[in-house]
């Protein structure tokens, strides 16, 4: 082979080498300083900037809007939502499953990918989990509101020895529901937290205000980075990732749990378990999308979030889609042939009844859609992966809406048929529950730092321990 | 110092002397008695903190504000307490009453003059249920709706109160002052200027004193008038044996019925008898393999039609001929109109084979001519005196109403009348819209009302007097048979101004203020009716409900010839009113009452207006039904929301006036008819009744009460959402109702369980609870159920079950712990109708109960299916998780525990549930845990029948049994061991408590079969919005 740079060959061996060239999780040209000053000064050094404050003004205007929904909800009752008798859930469960889906994508991201030493979670992880958080603080709005008396619900659910007696009963999903919630509330906020614990120090460290330097003192519970501290964080992380892996899987099949165990047809299939796992991650990918592509360009943060992470979280959404997509074939196969005639019209009544609109809505956001990202020019285009992901929301939600109100509205017997949609004050309080979320993470990308900072630094090829022992460089000196 | 003791403080002097005050004086009294020593005292010991307050002026109207509900509770206003008058339990003695036992009153409620006899369930004092009298002949213990619902008319809030002239409010004193002035003025005329008018009468006491009233005015007329009332009937009575008669039936002994557009089920004073007569005649337990047939010819569908085996649907124009043409082929003047061929020759063939055990039965909104002809068949087959009866009407004075209204508002018009005095009756909402009587009325110079309501003829009137419940009051009336019950009162009125009609007519007397009971037992005591021995025969009459010997004996009617002459429209012979224009075409119209309001006197119960009529499902509001073909024709469109049912508002023209009515497509109507509920739309109804539904009565005259040609109909192209309950028609072939006819029954009796296959009990990985002891369980016939709603009221009565109003039943939350399910099959045009009956049906092994997160649902040692309410948090899991949709959650707080009168309503032994917590039905625990107490009591085991639910007492057709399964004895273990017993959805493996018994019907082989329309596939029932769904019919032929 010719070393000729300009030769025809060469020319072409070095386009296919850039052509072939991994995309790093980690642009070049960066070390350790550059970094942690990167991420570090969205909280501490550089000034808010004015999108953040119409963002956060606007979630805050839409949390308002959930307030008055939870006052008039408490004073007036749960008649001002739209549920009534065949169809007892509407959108407070829809609601509910769509944000506990969405917090998924963290955990699994978090937790499942650091078991499987997958390097580009590194730059979402952080973030991701806290999505995860703030979809389970929005969900958990559902659980307890739309019970008719929820100053009684948000207690007797949970096992306490009482003057009554009276344990819940631990045969119903509902209650598999508050331990699995309330386990992966607790596990993720663990989780998350320790994660955070080197980083609140960094932060503490270069803190330029007193109080912030306080605050984020003690926040990292006296961390100082030494080497049994490191070794105690591992340790501490690892098992926690270890806890959080199964929830990934548990939750959401305990939620599936609430559908399954039914007997209505529509609920009643053993494919939900899967199903809802899939479709959870494939709900929650699309959120972190939803939520990385924005951060990354009014942050400048592509250097960090680069078009490998996104390539690889289009990927996952392909993925999880196409077993979403397989758990849709599975219902419409198996209700022809169970030959079970219930089942047969479920399926009838979901493709051409009144609510046909919403089923073929999903088809084309959840199946159809997704299949676009086979086509690497699309997976790799910005403006698409973010249109996507919002698709994907929206048929992740719809689903829902197909699975719990077609299934409830013709269920046996056609003298109890009836009709659901949602009222105003459903849609108010979704949208304040999306006040919420909002408001919560922009809280958390103006006081905490939105990527691991410590973790990113392992990332570098400074990073990197070599074979032998090499002496430190020496100021000006790069590493050979 | 002894220890403070808690004895009530001694008012009974204080109490005697109001009592025996009344109206201003009693406001006066009151102020005496707050200076009487007794009552300081009282204050002292019972407020001391508050009585220095007393003591100083201001504070003592501050106090007595606090105070005067107190005071009323504490008995000084007598309002609470037992009538002074002896009423005469039914089971116990007075002495006997003891806190949280309820004792039950025989008496009577009076529907369209006609008796109901009923027992009344009394709670300390106040009546709280109503059941049916099981020795009145009326109805041997059945109730219907509206009987059930009368209770809540009682404590209706918004009832007249207060004695008014002109608005201001006067005592009785000032009343019979005013009256006798009038009187007076009347008396050289001979009273020529005196108009009473009533209702249809049958109480003997009223009668008597108005023939007395009659004898002293004699040129004072007494006029009649009902919408609902038997026009049609009196004046074929007239034609056919030439004077009035009542015709009664035997329906035990008929194997073949025919009606001609007579829903005996629904109208008629004895419904209650017939139908249980009639179901009997068609319950097939007990190895029972022959029934009656049924043969129903109907315009607008009726309960009896949808249970007829042979269904005949015409325009009410046609039925007429149609009469006519059967009595030709029953031998008779063969000269008749059109031939209907295939359908008459096997139905005239079967009633000559039945001759003697048959009943042909003409219905009240047909013309004279139906009655008249009716009769003359029933001779002519040989049922006279066998299964049909004629004789005396039980009625006071049968008169012609119609010609007696059209008298009066003459009369009114031309300034003949100076006092007209209304008892009870709303002729400004009812009468006839072309005899404008309203504005007749406000000729006259001095009206007076008695009414429930301050209603439209209130507030035309001068004077409104009050008028007392038939459960405040004393009275009489006669049953469809003759047979007289004594009306005693369960609790003093509760408006204390409130008069009966018999106290209002005695201000016509030399004695204004008597009471009611002491007219009624004069009436009584003078009469001699019951027997030497006053007292006994009046205690013994009051006991039981019935004065015994006082049924009218069926007299030797015969028709005479005229039946057959061709009959026009009742001719005015008055001059004034204008001759009825002649028929032309264009569409029909019918008037029908309310199947819920009835002719509007129940706009403001909330019970009833909720209560979804029997066959359209339709809640708060009346419609223009028509049959899917016209509907189609006109472009009317139903469309299902998630609020309600919206559909076009068409504009009904008739005769040259016009309204507007939201329309309904309903199976089963003739084309080119449109039927129209009159009873809605009314204006002084009450806060419940005011503006439901539109005014059917602008459009109904004189000349045409029932039915009439010409009418228009358009779209307006405004749409109006109705609240329906039950929109969907098929079953979707889920074998819900399982149907059969005899020849199928006889050779598969277990026809019915062999349609699904239920899992066998041993198939379980745990073993089966053993159920010792009681098992509770119900079984509903369905060849019994006519679907007339008795059971769905009397469950709400019952059970305290709250009104939740129009939007909330359109968003499909309507509370009715029991509905009946009503499934239409076969073609759109002429469908089979069923009614199947479905509340919980506690299922053993209940997917409820494992759902809920907070075992607030939970199953008893005896099969029962307990709802705990105070456990409830209301997460709807277990209604989702409900096969059969029976729960009912409390969106909002549905209860009303603000309104006082109310309160005094709700049963005592049953919850009145708050907010946010489900509900369904219990199988009347309270009704089985008070059944064991007093078992228990007794020292005796529980009886097969000491336990019967709401629904199974109310229901005419003893259709409902309850009881014991594990006894082998009991009415319930057999009919569960019935062939045609089933569960419902038991393929789900619920094993559900309540089973069915399935649905039988008798075709005549020889019958034509039912002619091929479109099929019931829901194309054009409400079509869910938007698009519509493609459901499944069933199979043809498929019963």
């Amino acid at each position: 082979m010719s070393s000729d740079l300009h030769s025809d060959q060469a020319r072409a061996a070095r386009e296919a080498e850039l052509r072939d060239r991994e995309v790093p999780v980690v642009e070049p040209g960066h070390d350790f300083a550059s970094v942690t000053e990167k991420i570090s000064a969205l909280v501490l050094t550089r000034k808010t900037p004015r999108f953040w404050w119409v963002g956060f003004a606007f979630g805050f205007l839409l949390l308002q809007l959930l307030f008055v929904a939870i006052a008039n909800l408490l004073f007036r009752g749960i008649g001002v939502w739209g549920p009534n008798v065949p169809v007892g859930w509407g959108m407070d469960i829809i609601n509910f499953v769509w944000w506990i889906g969405i917090g998924h994508a963290g955990t699994l991201i978090s937790a499942i990918l650091l078991l499987l030493r997958q390097d580009w979670r590194t730059s979402i992880n952080r973030f991701a989990e806290a999505m995860t958080l703030f979809a389970v603080a929005c969900a958990l709005f559902y659980p307890i509101f739309h019970t008719g008396r929820p100053w009684l619900s948000f207690y007797w659910l949970f096992p306490y020895p009482n003057t009554m007696g009276v344990w819940p009963n631990f045969r119903s999903p509902l209650i598999w529901d508050v331990f699995a919630v309330s386990t992966y509330a607790t596990v993720s906020a663990l989780f998350w937290y320790v994660g955070l614990i080197p980083d609140f120090a960094t932060l503490r460290d270069r803190a330029r205000s007193k109080k912030f330097a306080v605050v984020y003192g003690m926040l990292a519970m006296g961390w100082r980075g030494s080497a049994k501290h490191w070794h105690n964080y591992e340790t501490a992380y690892l098992l926690l990732a270890g806890l959080a892996t199964p929830l990934v899987i548990s939750v959401h099949t305990v939620v599936s749990f609430d559908f399954a165990v039914g007997i209505i047809p529509g609920w009643h299939a053993t494919i939900f378990p899967p199903y809802f796992v899939a479709g959870a991650i494939y709900a929650g990918f699309a959120m972190v999308l939803t939520l990385s592509i924005p951060l990354r360009k009014f942050y400048g943060l592509e250097d960090f979030i680069t078009m490998r992470h996104l390539e690889n979280m289009a990927k996952v959404m392909l993925a999880t889609g196409l077993i979403v997509a397989y758990g849709y074939m599975m219902e419409s196969f198996m209700a022809w042939y169970s030959a079970n005639p219930y089942e047969k019209f479920m399926i009838v009544n979901r493709m051409t009844g009144p609510y046909a609109h919403m089923y073929w809505a999903l088809i084309v956001c959840n199946v159809i859609a997704p299949n676009t990202l086979w086509i690497k020019s699309l997976r790799t285009n910005v403006p698409y992966l973010f249109f996507m992901s919002l698709v994907v929301s929206v048929g992740m939600w719809l689903e829902r809406y197909v699975i719990i109100v077609t299934s409830l509205h013709r269920d046996f017997l056609p003298s109890s048929w009836g009709m659901y949609s949602g009222t105003f004050y459903d849609w108010s309080a979704f949208i304040g529950t999306i006040g919420l979320f909002i408001t919560l993470l922009f809280l958390f990308i103006r006081f905490l730092p939105v990527i691991s900072i410590f973790e990113m630094r392992t990332l570098l090829p400074a990073a990197e321990i070599p074979d032998e022992a090499v002496p430190a460089p020496r100021p000006g000196e790069t590493h050979p | 110092m002894s220890a403070p003791r808690d004895e009530m403080p001694d008012l009974s002097g204080l109490t005697r002397r109001m009592d025996s005050q009344d109206g201003r004086r009693f406001w006066q009294s009151l102020d005496e008695i707050q200076e009487t020593p007794e009552f300081l005292a009282f204050l002292h010991r019972e407020f001391p903190e508050n009585a220095s307050q007393f003591e100083d002026p201001a504070g003592r109207r501050q106090f007595l504000k606090i105070m005067g509900a107190s005071m009323a509770l504490a008995g000084l206003t007598g309002c609470t307490r037992q009538p002074e008058e002896k009423i005469v339990p039914f089971v116990r003695a007075p002495e006997d009453m003891i806190p949280g036992r309820p004792m039950f009153f025989a008496t009577a409620l009076v529907e369209g003059g006609y008796a109901n006899g009923v027992l009344v369930e009394s709670h300390m004092g106040r009546p709280t249920k109503i059941e049916g009298n099981p020795e009145h002949p009326g109805s041997l213990g059945a109730t219907d709706a509206r009987a059930q619902a009368d209770i809540l008319n009682l404590y209706d809030p918004d009832r007249s109160r207060t004695l008014t002239y002109l608005g201001d409010i006067r005592v009785w004193d000032d009343f019979v002052a005013g009256l006798r002035s009038a009187l007076d003025a009347q008396r050289g005329a001979g009273g020529a200027g005196l108009r009473i008018l009533t209702e249809t009468i049958t109480s003997p006491t009223l009668a008597a004193q108005m023939d007395s009233i009659l004898k002293e005015f004699p040129a004072a007329k007494w006029h009649q008038w009902d919408p609902d009332g038997a026009h049609s009937a009196r004046a074929g009575a007239v034609l056919a044996f030439g004077r009035p008669t009542d015709t009664r039936y035997d329906f035990t002994r008929a194997n073949v019925v025919l009606t001609l557009d007579a829903d005996f089920a629904s109208a008629g004073p004895g419904r209650l008898r017939y139908i249980r007569d009639h179901a009997s005649t068609r319950k097939l337990d007990g190895g029972r393999t022959s029934m009656s047939r049924l043969y129903s010819v109907e315009s607008m569908p009726g309960l009896m039609g949808s249970q007829a085996d042979h269904r005949l649907r015409l325009k009410p124009s046609d039925v007429e001929g149609f009469a006519r043409a059967l009595d030709a082929a029953l031998g008779g003047d063969a000269s008749a109109g059109k031939t209907w061929g295939a359908w008459l020759d096997p139905l005239a063939a079967d009633l000559r084979a039945n001759a003697g055990a048959s009943i042909v039965m003409p219905g009240e909104y047909q013309t004279p001519a139906v009655h008249a002809l009716a009769h003359a068949i029933n001779a002519r087959l040989g049922n006279v005196g066998k299964t049909v009866f004629h004789g005396t009407s039980a009625e006071a004075r049968p008169i012609d109403q119609i010609a007696s209204m059209r008298d009066l508002a003459y009369d009114m018009e031309r300034g003949a009348v100076r006092l007209l005095v209304i008892l009870g009756a709303n002729p400004a909402f009812t009468a006839p819209a072309d005899l404008d009587f309203a504005r007749k009325m406000d000729r006259v110079p001095l009206r007076v009302h008695l009414g429930l309501y301050d209603d439209e003829t209130a507030e035309l009137c001068h004077w409104h007097v009050p008028q007392a419940h038939a459960l405040e009051s004393w009275g009489d009336a006669r049953a469809y048979d003759g047979t007289v019950t004594i009306q005693q009162p369960l609790i003093a009125p509760l408006y204390p101004g409130c008069k009966s009609p018999h106290e209002l007519l005695a201000a016509f007397s030399a004695r204004p203020s008597v009471k009611g009971y002491d007219v009624v037992r004069d009436f009584w005591r003078a009469g001699g009716a019951l027997g030497a021995d006053f007292e006994l025969g009046w205690r013994r009459a009051l006991h039981d409900g019935v004065v015994p010997g006082s049924a009218l004996v069926p007299g030797a009617v015969v028709p005479s010839g005229s039946a057959v002459a061709p009959v026009s429209p009742a001719a005015s012979a008055v001059p004034g009113t204008p001759p009825p224009p002649p028929p032309s075409g264009g569409m029909e119209i019918a008037f029908r009452p309310d199947p819920s309001i009835g002719d509007g006197r129940f706009a403001n119960n909330g019970w009833l207006q909720e209560l979804p009529k029997p066959l359209t499902k339709l809640t708060w509001d009346n419609a223009a039904h028509m049959s899917p073909g016209t509907a189609k024709r006109l472009g009317v469109t139903l469309e299902r929301t998630a609020r309600g049912i919206q559909t076009d508002i068409v504009e009904l023209q008739y005769r040259g006036r016009s309204v507007h009515a939201p329309a309904w497509i309903m199976p089963g109507h003739p084309d080119d008819t449109v039927t129209v509920h009159f009873g809605y739309g009314r204006r002084r109804a009450g806060r419940v009744g005011n503006n439901t539904g539109f005014d059917a009565y602008p459009l109904r005259t004189s000349d045409a009460l029932w039915s009439g040609t010409g009418l228009e109909v358009a779209k307006t192209g405004e749409r109006y959402t109705l609240a329906c309950t039950q929109d969907h028609w098929s079953m979707e072939s889920r074998d819900v109702v399982r149907a059969a006819t005899l020849a199928e029954y006889q050779a598969t009796p277990d026809y019915a369980r062999k349609r699904s296959h239920e899992p066998p009990r041993e198939m379980t990985m745990y073993p089966n609870y053993r159920y010792e002891g009681h098992a509770w369980g119900m079984s509903i016939d369905l060849n019994a159920c006519v679907g007339c709603n008795a059971c769905v009221v009397a469950c709400q009565a019952e059970n305290n079950i709250p009104v939740v109003g129009k939007q909330q039943v359109a968003m499909s939350r309507e509370m009715h712990w029991l509905r009946i399910d009503r499934y239409y099959a076969g073609g759109a045009n002429d469908p089979e109708t069923y009614h199947q009956p479905m509340m919980c049906v506690h299922c053993e092994n209940a997917p409820c109960e494992v759902v809920c997160p907070v075992a607030a649902t939970v199953h008893s040692d005896e099969g029962l299916n307990d709802m705990v309410y105070n456990r409830c948090v209301g997460t709807r899991y277990c209604s989702n998780n409900c096969p059969y949709k029976v729960r009912r959650f409390n969106f909002f707080l549905y209860a009303d525990f603000e309104t006082t009168s109310l309160k005094l309503m709700r049963n005592p032994d049953v919850t009145v549930r708050s907010r946010g917590v489900m509900e369904k039905c219990t199988y009347c625990v309270q009704r089985i845990n008070q059944a064991k107490m007093e078992a228990t009591a007794a020292g005796r085991g529980l009886r097969d029948g000491d336990i019967t639910t709401a629904c199974q007492a109310a229901c005419p057709a003893q259709a409902i049994v309850f009881g014991d399964i594990n006894d082998k004895n009991s009415r319930v273990a057999k009919l569960k061991a019935e062939p045609r017993a089933y569960g419902v959805l038991s393929d789900l493996n619920t094993r559900p408590r309540t089973t069915y018994l399935g649905a039988v019907r008798n075709p005549n082989p020889r019958m034509p079969p039912i002619p091929a329309g479109e099929p019931i596939d829901e194309t054009a029932a409400p079509q869910s919005a938007p698009g519509s769904a493609h459901d499944e019919a069933p199979a043809p032929g498929h019963p």
